[in-house]
């Protein structure tokens, strides 16, 4: 009998899952790569086989031709789109279940089952309501490997009400400028234009053109955006008094000098640190994250309530701790790879 | 407060200059005394509360949550009293007293001023739990100093001329003279009242600065040069009706002195406004005939509330004069430096030569002639020239053209980065501020490397990113805050001078270190030993 969870291995690049030789989220081209969502530092192409939910899938088929034929007709990279709640048995008697994780559209947990214990692995999540993809499910497991991108207990992402109010707010006051809303380009900017239209804003919003085609995709996997429009297909003054959204390279990039007096906003977990604010040159912090903040983490933790947690990346040292101090057993993995992406 | 809380969270998110005057003079104009005089003293760092430090908002926070999640948190942030804002309510449950009025800014003063070291671990809380947390953050900015919203000393007082169309030099003449909440202030400017009298104060003027000289040359029939002495600027001011006189010592940014330096109260027989160079007299600078000594020695004087006896006997100071701004009650500010340096030469004959003599000119045939006497003042242990134009008026701060600083040219060592820590405001969780090495004999023979200085400037953002991701990859140990790095790099650090102290392991300390050249190319043992550093003192 071997020792307990030693079917899994954390590896720099990735979390291995031995008896199947799969990678949960590889941060470099392996033979079978599982995979939670479709950000870059979980998502990445020339995997042999990519398993993954079908909205995942469509996103990484529209960054890296993941499961496309390419100009002669051949498959380089294989697609297993596996549902939610959907279970697939992999090779070396592992099955897989992919479980909603409430962080962008497609994100999963991937429970995986092997000799009688179970693993659970969250990639990114939220506990927060999101119109653009399903809620978070707790699963009770063996071991909970979890994110901490905001581990520290200074995060507290507040209502998405309250930063939608400030966002509308400002634009009313200013009728004659636009308000440019820097936002990550997969599940953010969704999320911001899909709560504007909950808190009733009907106008039309500008896109900047990197954004088109996942608004796009988002669209088509039935999340109702409302009126979009292209920046360059309009001129300087149609925009004023219009939120219009970008990437957060663009917000102090050359580009944004074809808008209206452009008050600049950052939808960011991080826009609750002022001083991280200034640092972007941000006019209009507005703190909304796809990610759980401190208080969610560690109710997340106590929820599932595993005999062990494993803490991939982000602000680890404080989330150990607070399991320590919590009786619960927990290690830190030190993977590579993940970044401080503009969340 | 909960005005001044949004002014502060209006200006932290403000890049413009033009907007962030907007937004203070609109505060000062619709907010009443007192409220808008304490502002403006916060916003001018003109505020201190003794008794509440950031060591004490951190021993509050650790009652509160653990102090290892504290420290955390307070290191990803960079600056306690944000960290604090953010944290306070952490897993308190019913933290928040029931507040039905807004506490206005003087009641914060009056209740902060009040506290004393035993009491302010009980009244700061009730002051933290009656607000929110951007009011938590600006009060305690307020309590601990420092705002960091960008906006400096200067332009609160423009915004303040600004919002009641007085001249802002009339505001820097009368600042000195006055005390928060400024009452005489918004009274002469808001109300058209007559201004304040300082005439017979002796209160700080606006010190007149100078640019650095960079790739001009000047004609010296326009500029005078005189040398660049390395002690600290100073202004000595007496005034007051005969009997009743007071003297006073500024340094540059208007902090009064005096205290440190006795010996010079008494030593100023008319009633003046001077402005000089602090020394300790000394044979460093200048040779003998320098008569003054190095900026080290003068350093053990300075920052003390007492002076002994042995320490006046040692350490002599005085002042070598630069301009007289007003001479018994006659203002010469308006007169060109020509006319001002003929009554200061004049002036010399009245004042003991004990505390005081007089900056001489260098005399040059040219500017190329000025150069190499510039260049031959290193071994004289002197910072370099000023360049002061003979026909300007003594204006505060500092114009264009006017006067030049032209310092000699730094000296260069190579050293080895040993260790990193966080920066805070902008740079905050940036590793941005570097302690680095010289190798304490010849590295290939196993030399240990020994840390000679620090330095937090000399290089670009993208520069700066640069170096942060080296930080992070290339730790080895953690010390808290504190980063230790592999030793593989090496920075050519700029400095002006090296000096003896035993504060440091390897028994040196730099003057103005910064970064000169990040060597990403250079192996480390190839940088310099510290006897190498040790052979450049000149004291």
């Amino acid at each position: 009998m071997s020792a307990p969870f030693s079917w899994i291995r954390p590896e720099p690049w990735g979390i291995h899952v031995v008896p199947a030789d799969a990678w949960i989220d590889p941060g470099r081209p392996v033979g079978r790569a599982l995979v939670t969502h479709g950000h870059a530092d979980h998502a990445r192409g020339g995997h042999g086989e990519t398993i993954a939910t079908p909205e995942t899938l469509a996103i990484m088929a529209l960054r890296y031709r993941t499961g496309v034929e390419d100009e002669n007709g051949e498959l380089p990279t294989r697609a297993t789109p596996v549902e939610y709640g959907e279970t697939i048995r992999l090779p070396g008697g592992v099955d897989a279940t992919y479980i909603p994780a409430g962080h962008v559209l497609g994100s999963a947990q991937i429970l995986l089952e092997h000799a009688g214990e179970r693993i659970v692995c969250t990639g990114d999540y939220k506990r927060r309501a999101d119109p653009t993809c399903p809620p978070f499910e707790v699963t009770p497991c063996d071991v909970f490997i979890t994110e901490a991108t905001f581990g520290l207990p200074l995060f507290t992402h507040p209502p998405i009400e309250e930063e939608m109010g400030k966002l509308l707010g400002r634009l009313e006051a200013h009728p004659d400028s636009c308000v440019l809303v820097g936002a990550y380009a997969l599940g953010k900017a969704q999320r911001v234009i899909a709560e504007l239209r909950a808190a009733g804003h009907t106008q039309p919003i500008y896109l900047h053109g990197a954004m088109e085609k996942m608004c796009r995709l988002y669209e088509e996997h039935g999340v109702e955006l409302g009126e979009l429009r292209l920046v360059s297909d309009h001129a300087k003054d149609a925009m004023r008094g219009h939120v219009v959204v970008c990437p957060p390279g663009a917000l102090n990039d050359r580009w944004s000098r074809r808008l209206p007096d452009p008050i600049t906003a950052m939808a960011s977990g991080w826009m609750r640190v002022r001083q991280r604010a200034r640092q972007r040159n941000v006019e209009l912090p507005l703190v909304i994250s796809d990610h759980a903040d401190w208080g969610e983490l560690t109710r997340t933790i106590e929820e599932v309530d595993a005999q062990e947690t494993w803490i991939t990346h982000g602000r680890e040292d404080a989330l150990l701790r607070w399991c320590q101090l919590h009786q619960r057993r927990a290690r830190a993995l030190a993977l590579v790879g993940y970044e401080d992406e503009d969340d | 407060m909960d005005e001044f809380a949004a002014l502060i969270d209006a200006l932290i998110y403000t890049r413009s200059r033009n907007e962030k005057l907007r937004l203070i003079a609109e505060y000062l104009r619709a907010t009443p005394d007192p409220d808008r005089g304490w502002a403006l003293a916060s916003l001018t760092n003109e505020l201190d509360f003794p008794a509440v430090k950031s060591s004490t908002i951190r021993n509050l926070l650790k009652e509160r949550i653990d102090p290892v999640l504290w420290t955390l948190s307070r290191d990803f942030v960079g600056d306690t009293a944000e960290t604090a804002s953010l944290l306070w309510e952490t897993g308190q449950v019913g933290a928040k007293t029931d507040v039905t009025t807004s506490l206005s800014l003087d009641e914060v003063v009056g209740r902060l001023s009040a506290m004393t070291r035993g009491t302010v671990a009980t009244e700061l809380p009730k002051l933290l739990d009656a607000l929110d947390v951007n009011g938590r953050y600006a009060l305690l900015k307020l309590a601990t100093g420092g705002m960091r919203v960008g906006v400096s000393s200067r332009l609160a007082k423009t915004a303040f001329a600004q919002a009641f169309e007085v001249s802002i030099d009339d505001v820097e003449e009368y600042w000195h003279g006055l005390e928060p909440p400024f009452p005489e202030l918004f009274a002469w400017a808001a109300e058209g009242e007559d201004p304040p009298d300082i005439e017979n104060l002796p209160t700080f003027r606006p010190f007149m600065l100078a640019h650095p000289l960079e790739e001009t040359e000047v004609s010296l029939k326009d500029y005078a040069a005189e040398w660049k002495w390395d002690g600290i600027r100073v202004q000595l001011v007496r005034a007051g009706h005969e009997g009743e006189e007071q003297t006073k010592l500024y340094s540059r940014s208007g902090d009064d002195i005096s205290a440190t330096f006795p010996e010079l109260l008494d030593a100023l027989p008319i009633n003046a406004v001077l402005d000089g160079e602090l020394l300790v007299r000394g044979a460093t600078q200048g040779g003998e005939e320098g008569g003054a000594a190095s900026f080290n020695a003068l350093q053990q004087r300075l920052g003390r509330k007492t002076v002994s006896k042995k320490m006046l006997r040692e350490a002599p100071a005085f002042v070598r004069l630069y301009d007289v701004l007003i001479l018994e009650g006659e203002d010469l500010r308006e007169l060109v430096w020509e006319k001002r340096r003929k009554r200061l030469e004049g002036l010399m004959s009245h004042l003991p030569d004990s505390h005081f003599d007089l900056s001489a000119l260098v005399e040059a045939r040219d500017f190329e002639h000025l150069t190499e006497i510039r260049e031959r003042s290193r071994d004289d242990a002197i910072e370099g020239l000023m360049l002061k134009r003979r026909d300007a008026p003594y204006v505060a701060g500092r114009r264009t053209g006017l006067w030049y600083k032209w310092k000699r040219d730094p000296l260069l060592v190579d050293c080895v980065l040993m260790y990193a820590q966080r920066g805070s405001g902008r740079r905050s969780s940036f590793f941005s501020d570097y302690t680095f090495g010289c190798w304490d004999g010849d590295p290939d023979e196993g030399a240990d490397l020994l840390p000679v200085g620090k330095a937090y400037s000399g290089f670009t953002d993208a520069e700066l990113k640069k170096l942060d991701r080296h930080v992070r990859s290339n730790t080895i140990n953690r010390f808290g805050p504190v980063r230790e790095t592999d030793k593989s790099l090496v920075f050519e650090v700029a400095f002006d001078s090296v000096h003896e102290s035993k504060r440091h392991k390897s028994g040196l300390a730099m003057r103005f270190p910064r970064i000169h050249r990040i060597r990403w190319d250079k192996p480390v043992h190839e940088a310099d030993r510290i006897e190498a550093l040790r052979a450049l003192i000149r004291d």
